[in-house]
């Protein structure tokens, strides 16, 4: 058995892991080393075999080959109930919560400790315990689908708490989450792995691997390539060794030459899934040539906003123009016809057919018009030949453009969406938060992109929670606090502090 | 007045059990994210089995159990086909129920005595009679539910026992779990295959029970297409209980009720004719349905299980 520094020994060791999956080398002969009380980052471009390693030691993969010793021991893992059984517990990139269920009911499920005839009152209270001592804000009685991803993610790690996990495993934990709602998270694993717990977390955001971890490993396609301590290395060194080249965190561009209007909102409102008011009577213009960000805490119409323009959701008032015709409460066919394209925020429920090919998934919108289509008959050779030039211009890693795309890392099915989109954008792009799950690369060349549809005289909005990209990437912010817009400003003279009070809901003229 | 009530609820009653049963049987299978199509073919099975066990035999219970066998076997296949070979639910459903229509049909000409030409039709067997409950079967109206045979007090039984067990247990825990999302109650521990096999076949046990209830009970013996079409009621009767076990039986008595009507409008000698009457119980569960669908779509309250018909496969995301 090996020791670091301090003398401690591994609680989990995996040695030597092999998985194939039919056309990939998913995980190549890889080690894995994590400590009590430490956390381990794993690192790597999309793809590169993150989650599978990561699904291997929670049980629900099984490698090839190599061994997983837990306390020096050889373990057993075949399924996610073993993997309990030796205290690993894992939150999925896609939440495993059944929506229609109560949290209790949730953290209870599967579990052959509870009584057979359920007692969800103890269960309950045994929560709000765990709650408390984390402060994780989590009702017991709230239903699943009617929480907000934040929420949810805090149900996830409750569950492995309360399933008394020594082992969490995070697999990119704060994609989805809002600057403070990461902030939360990191100290509440701070807190446990305080308490002698640890864990293993995978992201692409190179600030938090520096602030929360203690070790960093990095893959590249399937094979482990570095281990270092994180106070030796830096996020520049971390994102060379991923992509293996220099990575610009801050993209260049040229100033924007606006053209004419191509998008206005005049007073538009909207109702959400809940039936209360989502949008109070938005107004903006966009043009030609310009990219305009939204910035704001998720969850404050920003959803309504996109779907309203993408011909998604109803507008109950107001007028959205696009390319100087009224566009309001048109279908989405007509939109796509019109040009306009939609980076949806829920990738997999929005975005893609997951068990259709990568082609086919490409070709989804451009598939109505030759030379895709002749006569209404479908040319399967020009999609697949369209789906290759597309799948190596936008680097998307799949084994073949037949694969069904729910094969695909997550990272790879969001470089799927955005390939379709960009390609089929003629007036406008909307893009709702297009570098989520993004490794430092790919960021770099979706910001890139969008900037090239700018330069080639579209209009694009993007919506993102990220400042910093907001201000490199756009040319004016408009900030959303509760339906309403704040304020606009020109992305040159902005400064974090101000949008930061737009978004917390202060206008624009008392705030300066 | 009071006399003509009693009979309605009596035979309301009477005509509801064997949809209770399988409705409640199909709920459970839906719920674990199976649908089976091959109700009509499995209470058709059920109920030639049935009767032919009792005629030779004169034993109810071991017809029961003979049923309860048809069931088991037809619904394995089902569960095989749609869960191991993650085969097509319509079809293996649907297949199932052709099969069972013909089959069924094929021995009720084969399993009869010399004597009757190897027919079943027409015979008489020993039957469910009714039992009266001292005191209770006395009381006005009421005194209905209390003079019936044993399946139906069964029922009474079962439905509360089908509630509990599916919201208040872990087992049901893990059956909702399963059908809603199969994934997640994989991650979490609980075996996805043998949920859906167990109540794939549980469901098809008490289908085949109630399709049993019809040639011991309520229509005694054996006549082609028995079920008159129950199985195709009950898979609506399902989705208006919405997948809940005790809603199951105000759809099933709804259509027993007007079935009930019908006959007592029947006997009353009405000039309505004789082949509209009869499709009344139909028209109404089906006007019934839509109404209540609609309803609830409104409220956003529609409670197919998520995974319903959807294979599942280890290591899909
Ligand atoms: N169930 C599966 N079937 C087939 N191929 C798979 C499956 N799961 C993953 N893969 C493939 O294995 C490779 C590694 O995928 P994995 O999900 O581990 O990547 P990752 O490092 O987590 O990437 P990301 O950062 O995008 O999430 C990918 O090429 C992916 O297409
Ligand atoms: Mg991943």
């Amino acid at each position: 058995m090996k020791d670091d520094q301090n003398g401690k020994s591994p609680i989990v060791e995996m040695i030597g892991i092999t998985k194939q999956f039919p056309g990939v080398l998913a995980n190549d002969n890889v080690d894995l080393e994590l400590f009590p009380g430490e956390v381990l980052a794993l690192l790597g471009e999309n793809g590169a075999g993150k989650s599978t390693l990561m699904n291997i030691l929670a049980g629900l993969y099984r490698a090839d080959k190599g061994k997983i010793l837990i306390k020096g021991e050889e373990a057993e893992i075949d399924s996610p109930k073993d993997a309990m059984k030796y205290g690993i517990g894992m939150v999925h990139q896609n939440f495993k919560l059944v929506p229609t269920m109560s949290v209790a009911e949730n953290v209870v499920l599967g579990l052959d400790s509870e009584n057979f005839v359920l007692d969800l009152q103890k269960v309950s209270s045994r929560i709000k315990e765990i709650s408390h001592h984390y402060n994780l804000k989590v009702d017991p009685n709230s239903i699943i689908w009617q929480m907000s991803v934040g929420e949810q993610q805090r149900v996830e790690i409750l569950k492995l708490i309360y399933r008394g996990a020594e082992v969490l495993i995070l697999d990119e934990p704060t994609a989805v989450l809002t600057p403070q709602e990461s902030g939360e998270l990191n100290r509440i694993v701070k807190q446990m792995t305080g308490e002698g717990k640890s864990a293993i977390f995978i992201t692409h955001k190179m600030d938090e691997v520096m602030e929360f971890s203690d070790w960093v490993r990095v893959l590249q396609k399937g094979k482990l390539v570095s281990v270092v301590k994180t106070e030796d290395t830096s996020p520049k060194e971390l994102s060379r060794m991923m992509v293996g080249r220099d990575v610009l965190f801050r993209v260049e561009k040229k100033k924007a030459t606006p053209g004419e209007v191509i998008l206005e909102l005049e007073n538009v409102k909207a109702m959400n899934d809940k039936g209360l008011e989502a949008l109070k009577g938005i107004s903006f213009s966009l043009r030609r040539g310009e990219i305009l960000g939204i910035a704001g805490v998720a969850g404050n119409g920003q959803r309504e906003l996109t779907e309203v323009i993408t011909g998604l959701h109803k507008v109950t008032e107001g007028r959205i123009i696009i390319d100087g015709k009224d566009m309001t409460n048109k279908s989405p066919l007509d939109l796509i016809k019109s040009g306009v394209s939609h980076i949806p925020s829920d990738r997999v429920a929005m975005g893609i057919v997951g068990d259709m090919s990568v082609a086919n998934n490409l070709a989804m919108k451009e598939y109505r018009k030759a030379p895709l289509t002749q006569h209404g008959i479908l040319n399967p050779g020009r999609i697949l030949e369209m789906a290759k030039k597309m799948i190596s211009s936008f680097m998307i890693s799949t084994p073949a453009p037949y694969t069904s795309v729910k094969f695909l890392s997550g990272g790879n099915i969001q470089k799927t969406i955005l390939a379709r989109e960009i390609g089929a954008c003629s007036t406008l792009l909307i893009a709702a938060y297009p570098a989520r799950g993004l490794d430092v690369g790919a960021t770099e060349s979706v910001r890139k992109e969008m900037i090239a549809e700018r330069d080639g005289g579209k209009g694009v909005l993007l919506v993102s929670e990220d400042l910093d990209e907001l201000m490199s990437v756009s040319d004016r912010i408009a900030v959303m606090n509760e339906g309403r817009i704040m304020g606009i400003v020109d992305s040159a003279e902005a400064d974090i502090e101000s949008l930061g009070l737009m978004m917390a809901g202060v206008p624009m003229e008392e705030g300066k | 007045m009071i006399a003509l009530l009693a009979s309605i609820l009596a035979i309301t009653l009477r005509a509801g059990t064997s949809l209770i049963y399988a409705t409640i049987g199909e709920i459970y299978t839906e719920r674990s994210g199976i649908l089976n199509l091959g109700l009509e073919g499995m209470m058709l099975m059920g109920a030639v089995s049935a009767f032919a066990t009792v005629y030779y035999t004169g034993s109810l219970l071991l017809a029961l159990l003979v049923a309860m066998l048809t069931g088991i076997i037809l619904s394995s296949i089902h569960a095989f086909l749609s869960i191991t070979m993650r085969a097509n639910q319509v079809v293996s459903g649907l297949s199932i129920t052709l099969f069972g229509t013909g089959f069924a049909s094929f021995l009720g000409q084969r399993l009869g005595p010399e004597s009757n030409g190897h027919y079943l039709i027409g015979l008489i067997g020993n039957k469910f009679t009714p039992v009266k409950i001292p005191f209770l079967s006395d009381l006005p109206v009421l005194g209905a539910l209390f003079n019936q045979d044993i399946l139906t007090y069964i029922v009474y039984l079962i439905i509360p026992a089908a509630w509990f067990f599916m919201y208040k247990t872990r087992a049901g825990l893990n059956l909702r779990a399963v059908g809603e999302s199969p994934q997640t109650a994989d991650a979490m521990g609980i075996n996805v295959f043998k949920v859906r096999y167990i109540y794939t076949i549980l469901g098809g046990t008490l289908v085949a029970l109630g399709g049993a209830h019809l040639s011991l009970s309520y229509a005694p013996g054996w006549t082609d297409n028995i079920t008159g079409g129950r199985g195709w009621i009950v898979i609506a009767l399902v989705i208006f209980s919405m997948w809940n076990p005790s809603r199951a039986i105000w759809g099933a008595l709804l259509f027993g009720g007007i079935n009930a009507i019908q006959f007592r409008l029947q006997a009353t000698g009405t000039t309505i004719s004789a082949p509209l009457l009869n499709m009344l119980p139909y028209i109404v569960t089906i006007v019934v349905l839509v109404l209540m669908t609609w309803v609830e779509t409104m409220n956003k309250k529609v409670g197919a299980p998520a995974a319903l018909a959807v294979p599942y496969m280890r290591g899909e995301k």
